[in-house]
């Protein structure tokens, strides 16, 4: 029996990972922009007792290029805004975290902080959100404010060089920095509706966020009190050194995608390091989880099947930046027990097919995980912060007075 | 005969709203919403409407304390009230100056389909640097291009709508096409936006959601004759309103546009009682929780445009004359739009006449319910606006949060639906259809 049990979260997107997914006789392709689809789903992770789900979202649409539409009309194209999805999902649900994509490169961060705090309000405590970088051209297009170089396989090194990236990040971490301000800029007790005085606030306890970076400013305070968990969940894919720190500086969860045990120890131990260097000492620890593609069945040739024939299908065969699991819930059990002594505190899945790889987790690997003593029986906790056993942190301004 | 329609505004921030009152809610939290929402579905309201501002208001330099602070993003509570009403149309204030029209027309389609065709959008234009402190491209308008921007955001926005065909969405695995190889292709060309790619959202139920404005300047009236199919307007006495709605509705032709085609919908307070002396007296005791004293001395503090805070809120007006120079001390909301010395000396001649103090004069001059009557007298006097040509409807405020619509759904809906100007059931299922509009589908 494993002591700590290991935390699970689900990437939700389209059809599915596979691009392929919404033409498996399970899915329903005509009901990707509803409410209730998002919802059946949710509530499944839900009955799981799922710590959280992922909803991926990009100011583009999907391609299958590097950069640039693709021009393809035989996988899923289109998103609807995942920070609304979460928010129409919120109500319905009552314990599983939200976690929502918002992008830190074009979306305004005082519009990030005031959504994801909303989600907060409205999911009462259960709000996160996924700060994802828009390097894409196709992108910055879409806004016509920054001019940005295409991005191609073979001109990757030289932007590189030429600190496009580095900045890239820097943005974001400036992002997030000025998004938690604003989160922090309401201490707890700022309503105070003092009849005697006839003071709604005490303004003493609204303070402005005064962020000045390289490329822009942000005054404050929120608009929006501070949310009930306080400072809700940031989390962040890194596949790299410089993504590494970006999250070790800022995010609560770390994604990455190690290919196997040995690489997700190095991983874990390149992550550690880089914490040691940038992040905030008195910051709780930086919870990492792996990424990974999941395609279950009941036996593995059957996966195997299924996984050959959705390949078949789309014509191509399928590759992720995360490995692809392709076997029974029970092998997956002992899978993610042996990548997580690799120093891992979790896992979020990638379900290849929709539904049906989300059931499969969600009543074949927890059950089996559960066996083993690795995953919870019930919710032990209200809030997104407290699944993942994160305090509610005081606001940085509490006691400051202006 | 015409038919009422009604909006239900989300308590706002400003002394409006009444926090002190024993049953005042959160402002914040989401059942306050989600009882103010499903009270307006109750009711068969038309839709459900959020007021906005991106920076919390400040008056001499210090961020305003005396009235409700602090409020959600619009689309996001907007998205979770979709979850828990059926019916009822979701309007939100969105800021067109610190947006930008991809991200803003993904949100409101977002908002369309997760609703099944409820969105609304309020457009508004405020330019001023103060609240462009708060956002990465700053204040970076000039006052007299706000419409300018707004008018090419609402033209982009709706290109983006419309750059998914109905049908592009075609998902059918047997023919392996999952959307139409054009689908959501634009380009746009003008002076404020030079953008082009692919919309992420596939065309919404309503094709193009509700569009509302609520600018009162002639800039404003020229906008929402252009593009709009609603007017938020201020003018919610019966005569100004009629020579308000004449006035917009007449420049529908030149657009080519029919009367109906733009409602015009004045926002209004009210208070109720089982006689109408009854509710004057409950209409009192509001104006007073509505103007404390020190709301008393900040409001005449907004005309004055100084510093009165040494003054005795029930003493007398000051001697001193406004301040009309261009400084204004209030931060975040418009100012006052009246001439500040002619109106002092009007309240002058009223606080001597009547012997007032400064407190009683604010009550008296400022914010008077727009309804005050029993349920029935309610009832007529909303008619009577609507079938006279002084509205087409109205967004009602209430004061108190989550509450202040209660009663009104209780008692004045009845009688609305017993005279067969609201419905007694919904009919449609999106807002346009419910405002008796065109639809974009
Ligand atoms: C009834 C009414 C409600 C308004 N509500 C808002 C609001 O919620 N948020 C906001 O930023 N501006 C609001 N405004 C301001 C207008 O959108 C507009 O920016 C302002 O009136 C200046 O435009 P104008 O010069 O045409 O009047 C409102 C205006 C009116 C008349």
């Amino acid at each position: 029996m494993s002591a700590v049990p290991l935390h699970l979260a689900v990437a939700l997107d389209g059809a599915g990972w596979h691009p392929a997914a919404w033409r498996d006789p399970a899915a329903s392709p005509k009901a990707l922009f509803t409410a209730a689809y998002w919802a059946q789903l949710v509530a499944e992770a839900e009955h799981g007792l799922l710590d959280f789900v992922t909803i991926e979202d990009s100011l583009a649409l999907q391609t299958t290029l590097l950069d640039g539409h693709d021009g393809r009309a035989d996988q899923v194209r289109g998103r609807l805004d995942a920070v609304l999805v979460a928010s129409t999902i919120a109500p319905l649900t009552s314990r599983i975290g939200l976690v929502p994509t918002a992008t830190t490169t074009h979306t305004e961060p005082f519009h990030v902080a005031s959504s994801i705090a909303t989600l907060d309000y409205v999911s009462t405590g259960r709000a996160g959100w996924r700060a994802q970088i828009s390097g894409r051209r196709t992108e910055a297009a879409h806004f016509g404010r920054r001019e940005v170089p295409e991005l191609r396989p073979e001109n990757l090194g030289d932007l590189d060089k030429a600190g496009v990236v580095r900045e890239l990040f820097a943005d974001a971490a400036d992002a997030v920095e000025v998004v938690r301000r604003l989160w922090d800029s309401w201490e707890d007790d700022a309503v105070i509706r003092d009849v005697a005085t006839g003071r709604f606030v005490d303004r003493d306890r609204l303070h402005y966020v005064d962020f000045e970076g390289t490329s822009f400013t942000v005054k404050g305070p929120s608009i929006v009190p501070r949310p009930p968990q306080g400072q809700p969940l940031v989390t962040a894919l890194a596949h790299s050194r410089l993504p590494y720190e970006f999250a070790a500086r800022g995010a609560d969860v770390v994604y990455i995608t190690p290919h196997d045990s040995e690489q997700a120890r190095a991983i874990v131990r390149e992550v550690r390091e880089i914490s040691g260097q940038v992040r905030d000492p008195a910051a709780e620890e930086l919870r990492i989880f792996a990424d990974l593609v999941v395609l279950l069945d009941d036996d593995a040739k059957g996966a195997r099947e299924r996984r050959a024939r959705l390949d078949e299908i789309d014509g191509a065969t399928y590759t992720s930046d995360a490995a692809i699991f392709t076997g029974t819930p029970g092998e997956l059990a002992d899978l993610l027990l042996e990548w997580r002594a690799a120093g891992l505190q979790g896992f979020r899945l990638r379900p290849a097919v929709l539904p049906t790889d989300l059931t499969a987790i969600t009543r074949g690997l927890v059950p089996e995980l559960r066996g083993r003593g690795a995953f919870r029986r019930a919710y032990q906790a209200g809030t997104l912060r407290g699944h993942l056993h994160l305090p509610r942190p005081a606001s940085r301004y509490a006691g400051s007075r202006r | 005969m015409k038919q009422v329609i009604l909006a239900a505004h989300f308590p706002g921030v400003n002394n409006h709203t009444v926090w002190s009152d024993p049953a005042s809610g959160s402002q914040i939290d989401f059942a306050s919403f989600v009882h103010l929402a499903r009270t307006a579905e109750r009711g068969r309201f038309d839709f459900f409407f959020l007021a906005d501002g991106q920076r919390l208001r400040e008056q001499r330099g210090r961020i305003h304390d005396l009235d409700v602070v602090g409020r959600p993003d619009s689309l996001t509570v907007l998205s979770g009230l979709a979850a828990v009403t059926d019916h009822l149309g979701l309007a939100g204030t969105v800021n067109a100056t610190f947006n930008e029209p991809y991200e803003l027309a993904r949100r409101l389609a977002t908002l369309d389909h997760l609703s099944g065709g409820r969105a609304g959008w309020n457009v508004v234009t405020s330019s001023d640097a103060f609240t462009g402190e708060n956002f990465r491209r700053g204040g970076f308008l000039e006052h007299s291009q706000r419409y300018e921007r707004a008018e090419e955001f609402v033209r982009t926005v709706r290109e983006l709508w419309d750059s998914w065909a109905t049908g592009d969405l075609v998902a059918d695995p047997a023919t392996a096409t999952f959307a139409r190889r054009e689908a959501g292709k634009f380009a746009h060309r003008g002076t404020h936006f030079d953008i082009g790619g692919h919309f992420t959202v596939p065309r919404s139920p309503q094709g193009r959601p509700l569009t509302i404005q609520a600018g009162d300047s002639e800039g404003g009236r020229a906008f929402a004759a252009a593009t709009a199919d609603a007017v938020f307007s201020r003018h919610s006495r019966l005569e100004e309103g009629k020579v308000f709605y004449r006035d917009v509705k007449s420049r529908l032709a030149a657009h080519g546009r029919s009367p109906d085609s733009l409602k015009i919908l004045p926002g209004v307070t009210f208070a109720l009682g089982d006689t109408d002396a009854e509710a004057q007296e409950n209409a009192d005791h509001i104006r007073r929780q509505q103007v404390s004293p020190q709301t008393a001395i900040l409001l005449l503090e907004q005309l004055w445009n100084r510093d009165l805070s040494a003054y005795d809120p029930e003493g007398p007006l000051p001697e001193i004359d406004p301040d009309v120079s261009e400084d204004s001390i209030i931060k975040g909301r418009t100012r006052m739009s009246r001439d500040p010395l002619e109106t002092a000396a009007e309240w002058r001649a009223l606080a001597e006449s009547k012997r007032l103090g400064i407190r009683d004069l604010i009550i008296e001059v400022t914010g008077r319910q727009s309804f005050i009557g029993s349920p029935s007298r309610v009832a007529e006097e909303i008619n009577e606006f609507v079938q006279g040509d002084a509205a087409d409807g109205f967004i009602l405020v209430p004061h108190l949060t989550p509450g202040g619509l209660d009663d009104f759904v209780d008692r004045v809906v009845p009688l609305l639906q017993e005279r067969g100007v609201l419905r007694a059931e919904y009919e449609t299922t999106t807002l346009r259809g419910h405002l008796g509009l065109e639809e974009h589908r």
